[in-house]
């Protein structure tokens, strides 16, 4: 059925050409935003189960300490405490990454960074699973500490693991062009040492595991606040030795996710482990110290960068030296290695490039994957070097970058290639709407005003593990009782991706979004898809689902031609009708068409898919950063530093996005909203503190400190006209792009004004104090 | 150790057992099952577990449960109209895009409707005032503090009235 429609489908798809949408570009209220302010929407820690009992994890308080000896048969005895286990119920590693999965449930055998977990208690009470903790006895062997990578390095005498010879957990260098002979044929050379700090998520949510094991039937169904369920379904089937097939894994709805939920927890495993051992659910929820432990939150880099420029101020090389802190373990650690060297590709068009990185371990909560990865750290040296340069020449900050930006189709050296960018408007635009012209390098003292742009990857190429299985499935059914289900893989952390999809479903459909219903985020339910990172949602899943929907109207449309009397491909849907293209008031109600065609045909449902283009001659590890297609924004930040304490006040954000065409705009707001507020508070205060000892100092919201309502500057937003005719209906993505200006905007501005240039994050009131002392002595005011 | 205590909760009372040292969150979430009052650090830092307390946004998670006895106690599942329609504050908050993940929200809610309770024409700097106290990390505050700005000038505008 419906061969020739398919075809006819290809080029009837005109509203692509009109772009004439009527659900996607909508801001329609969040389908689950109703039961969200009333409080009845369910996240994992809300969900109870018969006989449901609690765990909790026992953690190290040392930082690196070899573990002699666990004796727990006190906290056994104790009345209510149904098991134990160590790191003998859980000796298989996993990871994320399989080159170099080298995590553990509960450490086996040494424990590598403080709050590591090294044992877990089920109990039926809380209060009792707490007080056995307290009766597990931990002999340990406390070994020296390393928490810089920066020695970590040059001590191979103090290996962190094993196998690791001087700490690093991985390296590579990349090179393209002939970069030495570029940078010793340039016109101007910079160069210059920036240091990005170590900050957390800060999602409110804390994680949350709820594993029920049936031993009657052996299976396993884990609820879990999880960013990627397939993963962590592959890896609890590692762990316990398990088939998939008998793990079930349910994500409820996730409170704030930004990449911290990217990983399994150890959670995840210990109640998995600790249900099948006493055969009741068993429910682990953090604390929020447990939740810095755990942390997966941005690498700090220790960075070196040198740019070269011709005598017009176009960058003709770029050497990047990044000697990245990774914590404890591995995690997504070999990933954001090679993303911050591609991400130096983007946006401007460097001919000759060199990266040279290493990954290190330390005594730290390992680092992971965090809104932004990999981009953030070198775009806030690029972008500060990029003003620096604009001095040198006698150009204003905004004429370098436009000067250097890529086109639409631009392919980098690393052959990163960018089908559609209006990254030119964005910097334009946003010019235009802050007066930056007008204002830098004219404000007082004390005032100033920084431009910076950015880009990030709307969609990743290539699985973390070998597989030439589609990237993400969804499938349609169309019925009488339900209009529309849509079955997906993809997981709502908060960004509101059930209603994106949706809308897209419904688009391509002809209904309402309204009729569609989404079914998500279960491993058993839905379909496949990789997961919630690097941005790829919109655009991957966006792709199946439009695909699927292409199918079903070429099973509907000949229908609604037999109904209308006239020929297949002269069929449209908009609006829950089908209706003659060329005589609109011929029309027939969407649901009678599919009442006839299950009448005549049976049941109706059809499945899409998609997996990115690879791309030829790739180096080492740069297939990490392609994309098929990218996000780019700009940013200008105004700032106010008081000069007697040094506190710097942003005051305004002008932002202007090329997201493509936002398929609902009060979304992609959201997401550059909270972008800034994230990206503001790296910049100014956040920061994770390790003593030397390996001892983390601030694990509370009360000692790290996040913004909040009285610390937001005023935000205008804009999403620039843009329409990407890779991406589904133009769209790509907007949840990752915006926090890549932010830092940098708001430290060219503190240069402009004080005329200090810091090359570190966080911008403290301390530091900028002294920076406004060492001026005032200069007598630059 | 353990009591009966009586706690009037969105105008419902509920006789509980609890020890001393329960916590009011723990017996708001687990003992009666609301769980609309979230629970994100424990430690009265983020604002989640917000309750009103005789109408004043209280933490719940650093509340001993025994000492909310004789008082009115109103959660996120008590603002909604008595037929499940939302109220105002929470159709603004939707509106306005106010709304991510969701976790903050409750919290949120309650401490923007104690503000307007007591002030219907807040200045936008006494709006992030009464806020400050509850953590969001998806939507940078901007959306939530146009949401009470319009919800406050719609009782300010029925109060002119």
């Amino acid at each position: 059925m419906g061969k020739m429609y398919e075809v006819a489908n290809r080029y009837n798809n005109y509203r692509d050409y009109t772009k004439e949408f009527t659900e996607v570009g909508r801001s329609i209220r969040r389908p689950d935003g109703p039961d969200k302010v009333k409080g009845s929407v369910r996240y994992t820690d809300d969900l109870t189960l018969p006989r449901m009992v609690y765990g909790k994890l026992l953690r190290s308080k040392h930082a690196h300490a070899n573990i002699v000896k666990i004796d727990y048969s006190k906290a056994l005895e104790l009345e209510g405490v149904l098991a134990v286990i160590t790191g003998e119920d859980c000796p298989i590693p996993y990871g994320i990454v399989p080159h170099n999965a080298n995590e553990h449930a509960l450490a086996v055998g040494k424990v590598r960074n403080w709050g590591e977990p090294v044992a877990a208690v089920a109990a039926t009470t809380e209060e009792i699973a707490e007080k056995a903790l307290e009766l597990i006895e931990v002999e340990y062997e406390v070994l020296e500490a390393l928490v810089d990578p920066r020695e970590a390095v040059k001590r191979d005498d103090v290996r962190i693991h094993e196998d690791s010879p001087n700490n690093i957990c991985y390296e590579g260098i990349q090179i393209y062009g002939d970069p030495e002979k570029a940078l010793a044929e340039a016109d101007y050379v910079l160069e210059q040492d920036y240091y990005s700090s170590y900050v957390n998520h800060g999602f409110i949510e804390p994680q949350s595991a709820l594993a029920d094991f049936n031993v009657a039937t052996g299976k396993l169904h884990l609820y879990a606040t999880c960013q990627v369920p397939h993963y962590t379904h592959q890896q609890l089937a590692k762990v316990l030795e398990m088939p998939l097939n008998k793990i079930r894994i349910t994500v409820p709805l996730i409170g704030g996710g930004f990449g911290g939920k990217g990983v399994a927890s150890q959670a995840d495993f210990c109640a998995s482990i600790l249900s099948r051992k006493i055969g009741r659910p068993v429910k682990i929820t953090y604390e929020r110290s447990e939740v810095f432990a755990t942390n997966n939150g941005r690498h700090p880099c220790y960075m070196k960068m040198k740019l070269g420029f011709d005598k017009t101020g176009k960058i003709t090389a770029c050497d990047f030296t990044n000697l990245m802190d990774g914590g404890a373990y591995a995690g997504w650690g070999i990933v954001v290695l090679f993303y911050t060297a591609s991400m130096v590709h983007i946006p401007y068009m460097i001919p000759n490039v060199r990266f040279d990185g290493k990954r290190i371990y330390t005594n730290k909560p390992t680092c992971g994957a965090f809104r932004g990865l990999g981009g953030v750290q070198p775009r806030f040296a690029m972008e500060q070097m990029l003003d620096q340069a604009a001095a040198h020449f006698g150009m204003d900050p905004y004429e370098i970058r436009m000067l250097n930006a890529a086109e639409s189709g631009y392919t980098a050296m690393s052959k990163m290639y960018i089908p559609h960018t209006e990254y030119k408007k964005c910097l334009t635009e946003c010019v235009e709407k802050s007066g930056y012209k007008e204002k830098h390098g004219k404000l007082p003292f004390g005032k100033g005003i920084g431009l910076s742009g950015g880009y990030y990857i709307s969609g990743t190429s290539y699985t973390l593990y070998l597989s030439y299985k589609p990237h993400t499935v969804a499938t349609i059914k169309v019925d009488e009782e339900n209009d529309v289900t849509v079955y997906c893989g993809a997981t709502d952390i908060g960004q509101g991706v059930d209603m994106v999809m949706a809308q897209m479903a419904a688009e391509t459909l002809g209904v309402k979004t309204e009729d569609v219903t989404v079914i998500p985020r279960d491993t058993s339910v839905s379909t496949f898809d990789l997961g919630t990172f690097a941005s790829r949602l919109t655009f991957a899943t966006g792709w199946a689902i439009r695909q699927a929907a292409e199918k079903i109207n070429a099973e509907l449309k000949p229908v609604a031609a037999g109904m209308l009397g006239i020929r297949g491909d002269e069929v449209e849907v908009q609006g829950g009708e089908f209706y003659n293209i060329y005589k609109p008031k011929q029309r027939v109600p969407w649901r009678e068409v599919v009442s006839s065609y299950i009448q005549t045909n049976g049941p109706l449902s059809m499945t899409g898919q998609f997996t990115p283009p690879r791309r030829k001659g790739i180096q080492q590890g740069g297939n990490i950063g392609h994309s098929p297609t990218f996000g780019f924004s700009a940013q200008i930040a105004e700032v106010d530093v008081d000069l007697e304490t040094g506190k710097i006040n942003v005051v305004k954000i002008t932002e202007a996005g090329d997201c493509g065409v936002a398929i609902n705009p009060q979304s992609v707001e959201g997401q550059v909203h909270g972008s800034i507020q994230m990206g503001m508070g790296q910049a100014l205060y956040e920061e994770m503190k390790i003593a030397p000892d390996g001892t983390f100092l601030n694990p509370s919201f009360h000692d790290y400190k996040l913004p909040t309502a009285l610390d937001m500057p005023e935000i205008d937003a804009n999403i620039v006209d843009a329409y990407d005719p890779s991406a589904p209906y133009g769209a790509k993505e907007s949840g990752e792009g915006p926090i890549q200006p932010t830092i940098p905007a708001i430290f060219n501005a503190v240069y402009d004004a004080i005329g200090v240039r810091f090359t570190e994050m966080p911008l403290t009131p301390e530091k900028v104090l002294n920076a406004i002392k060492e001026q005032k002595a200069k007598g630059v005011f | 150790m353990k009591q009966i205590i009586t706690l009037n909760i969105n105008n419902q009372n509920y006789d509980v057992v609890v020890t001393p040292m329960d916590l009011l969150v723990d017996v708001i979430r687990k003992t009666v099952g609301l769980t609309g009052t979230k629970k994100g650090c424990g430690q009265g830092d983020c604002g989640a577990c917000t309750v009103l307390i005789d109408g004043k946004p209280e933490l719940s998670c650093i509340k001993l449960a025994v000492a909310s006895v004789g008082k009115k106690i109103t959660t996120i599942e008590g603002i909604a109209n008595e037929d499940g329609t939302l109220h105002p504050i929470q159709d603004a908050f939707l509106d306005h895009g106010a709304v991510q993940c969701g976790f903050c929200t409750p919290g949120m809610i309650l401490s923007a409707k104690a503000l307007v309770d007591r002030n219907p024409n807040p200045t936008q700097k006494e709006i992030k005032t009464a806020i400050s106290g509850n953590t969001c990390r998806c939507t940078g505050y901007i959306n939530i503090i146009e949401a009470i700005e319009s919800y406050a000038n719609s009782v300010a505008e029925k109060e002119a009235k």
